[in-house]
């Protein structure tokens, strides 16, 4: 195990090889590539990887990049690719084909604001585009998580109980482009924690049509079984912490982080890199006698429902932070959070951070501030803090 | 070792024991990419097994619904633009793994001149070892039958009803450009030819395309039993060239056509989708003799290879 200086996205290429090389004796590892900032440095760093069994595509589109992972992990092989913003648009489509086939591929996203107008600036808009997908999603608070992230994404989505794709979420620049400290296992320990896949529907010789025609009822099913498994990696994924425990030494963290929870009358529920800032403006509530605590929401998909509406239950103010916009609503962390708050809480949405913007310390105060001023929860809110 | 019947089109007992496209299937009376795939069933008999990627298209729906299928080959039904790129994926795994799976796109018109033109022209690029057969119907056949950058000129469509005002894309030309190992166009009225083009594509490696111009009687509004006919037609007039290109260099023609102005008539008049725009063999014949002058200029200087 050594620890090394690297990016968010040079975080998760590295955590991807050592997951392409586990699967060297299964079919290989793969992966249609295709850059966009801020996620380029990610696909240039896989590229510049040796595989014993592998190789990556370098394709014309993320339409095509996630094309080729199908077929690759349709093949059997483990599959890794990575996109943001606008290439996760366009991308959409087989977005949905991946998680309809069933195949655990991970694919890493650096959140990035959706134009036109242009805008690279972290903005969670773009996977939560995603959201109904039928993926998996795990949102990041640093580096290590990141890289973690990746390797924890491929032991649950290949587990037979889940079979579901992964996306790896992460805040653009704030994470993508800074350097942290990571510790990095050394490949016995990631071939111990990753068996080799083995896709029980990878077609073979039998004369099977994957993803052809189907009728109301068939895609009823489907559907259902879809969403039983996605339900069911609620539980494969705390198995997955343990074993990650195991052989690593170090826990991931779990579908929710409470911060200062215990005693909180003002909880502050986020997602990302936000989290980190509200422990700041928390400790500053804190000393001036507020009890205030935050909730970093790490796994969004399958929803976390149970463990907020636990954490949340003694709460009599929820400040919902959205750094992302549903227009014609509010946020959607708060349109889906605000359903498992206490009924008699105000809970207030505050989107901050649209577009990039650095949410600092202060405007979390703000936000404190604002809710125990509240008698009743006001429309949503856009805080500027550009 | 039994002689293919009719080039191939019939079942004999040396063919792959299963077809690659069953009976069962829901395909039209007389759909040329039913014959196609009787015929690849034929090329691909003693050989390597052979798996599918079918975009959006007729034939993702031919094979009926999950969970049966009238393919006797494994198939994964891809995004409409997709095809390419998945096959690409697929291929991979194979060539990782030592397998000697012969993966094939198999996408109709829409999703190769439109819609796929991107991916596969990148798979091309790459020289991804796939087959790419494009069976050509020049419309969006399973839509209803709309326009494509496939339909021909002065064809009727659902959303060009008077008859289509623009020439089709030179598929071939396009991806014979991207200097790929094989190129080459199939009728289904020369199944020799047909049957050997598609017995070479399978075999070799490398990125490989057959573009396969298939009778729609329906979209075509023409009787089933005349869809062979006017593939012949569409040769014997010079409308669709029959000729093969290797590694975008040594140019082949297969099939002289007569340039006949009566083929071109005939052609025209046993369609229905022809008849709203009044096209006559005179008007696309000055197009057909161009892109002859184009062919036959580029055979001339690239017969030695």
């Amino acid at each position: 195990m050594t620890i090394e200086l690297l990016s968010a996205n040079h975080a998760a290429a590295m955590a991807a090889t050592l997951a392409g090389r586990a699967n060297r004796t299964g079919r290989g590892f793969g992966g249609g590539v295709y850059p966009i900032t801020p996620q380029s440095e990610c696909i240039e760093l896989l590229c510049r990887q040796e595989f014993e069994k592998g190789e990556v595509t370098r394709v014309e589109s993320e339409h095509s990049a996630m094309g080729v992972c199908i077929g690759l992990a349709v093949g059997g092989a483990r599959t890794f690719t990575a996109s943001s913003s606008n290439g996760l648009a366009y991308m959409t489509e087989n977005v949905y084909a991946a998680a309809f086939y069933r195949l655990p591929i991970v694919m890493m996203a650096v959140n990035r604001t959706l134009g036109p107008p242009w805008n690279i600036w972290v903005d969670h808009g773009d996977t939560l585009l995603l959201r109904d997908t039928g993926w998996i999603q795990l949102y990041c608070e640093d580096n290590q998580e990141v890289f973690d992230s990746v390797l924890i994404g491929y032991r649950l989505g290949e587990d037979r109980r889940v079979l579901l794709p992964v996306l790896v979420c992460q805040d653009a620049f704030v994470l993508s482009h800074t350097m942290m400290q990571i510790d990095v296992p050394a490949q016995e320990l990631v071939d111990r924690f990753l068996p080799v896949l083995d896709l029980p529907h990878r077609v073979l010789e039998r004369p099977v049509t994957i993803g052809g025609l189907d009728f109301p009822h068939g895609t009823e099913v489907h559907r259902r079984q879809h969403a039983e498994a996605i339900a069911r990696a609620v539980q494969v994924y705390s198995e997955c912490q343990d074993e990650f425990q195991r052989v690593f030494g170090r826990r991931p963290a779990d579908r929710i982080v409470p911060y200062r929870m215990e005693d909180a009358e003002v909880a502050l529920v986020s997602m990302g890199t936000t989290a980190a800032t509200v422990r700041t403006a928390v400790d500053a509530a804190r000393a001036r006698g507020v009890k205030a605590g935050g909730l970093r929401v790490r796994m969004y998909r399958p929803f976390p429902e149970r463990e907020l509406k636990e954490a949340l239950a003694r709460c009599a103010r929820v400040a919902i932070l959205d750094r992302d916009i549903s227009l014609g609503h509010g946020g959607v962390l708060w349109s889906e959070t605000r359903g498992v708050t206490p009924r008699d809480a105000v809970v207030q949405n505050y989107m901050l951070g649209l577009g990039g913007g650095d949410i600092r310390p202060r405007h979390i105060t703000g936000v404190i501030d604002d809710i125990l001023g509240r008698e009743e929860a006001a429309e949503p809110m856009i805080m500027e803090v550009a | 070792m039994a002689k293919p019947l009719l080039g191939g089109a019939m079942k004999t007992e040396s063919d792959r024991p299963e077809q690659i496209l069953r009976p069962g299937n829901t395909n039209c009376g007389g759909c040329g990419m039913s014959i196609t795939l009787r015929m690849l069933t034929h090329a691909a008999a003693r050989q390597h097994p052979v798996q599918l990627v079918i975009p959006a298209c007729c034939a993702i729906v031919a094979p009926g619904q999950y969970p049966f299928s009238a393919y006797g080959a494994p198939v994964v039904a891809s995004t409409f633009g997709s095809a390419a790129a998945v096959a690409s994926g697929l291929a991979q795994v194979a060539h990782m793994n030592g397998e000697k799976t012969r993966v094939i796109a198999f996408a109709g018109d829409g999703g190769t001149y439109d819609i796929g033109m991107a991916t596969v022209s990148a798979a091309a690029e790459r020289n991804e070892d796939i087959l790419y057969l494009c069976y050509d119907n020049e419309i969006y056949g399973n839509t209803g039958g709309q326009r494509s950058s496939a339909t021909p000129f002065g064809a009727s469509t659902s959303t060009t009803p008077y008859g289509k005002d623009i020439l089709k894309k030179d598929i071939l030309g396009i991806m014979a450009a991207h200097r790929v190992p094989y190129a080459a166009s199939v009728s289904l009225a020369h199944p020799e030819d047909a049957l050997r083009k598609m017995h070479y594509a399978l075999g070799s490696t490398g990125f490989r395309f057959l573009h396969v111009l298939s009778p729609c009687p329906t979209g075509w509004k023409a009787e089933a039993a005349e869809g062979i006919e006017l593939v012949r037609l569409a040769v014997r007039s010079g409308l669709y060239p029959v000729y093969e290109v290797f590694g975008g260099h040594r140019m082949v023609i297969n099939v002289e056509p007569e340039m006949s102005l009566e083929a071109l008539e005939q052609y025209f008049a046993k369609q229905g989708r022809f008849q709203k725009s009044k096209v006559r063999a005179e008007d696309v014949r000055a197009s057909i003799e161009r892109s002859w002058r184009d062919l036959r200029g580029l055979a001339a200087l690239r017969k030695e290879g």
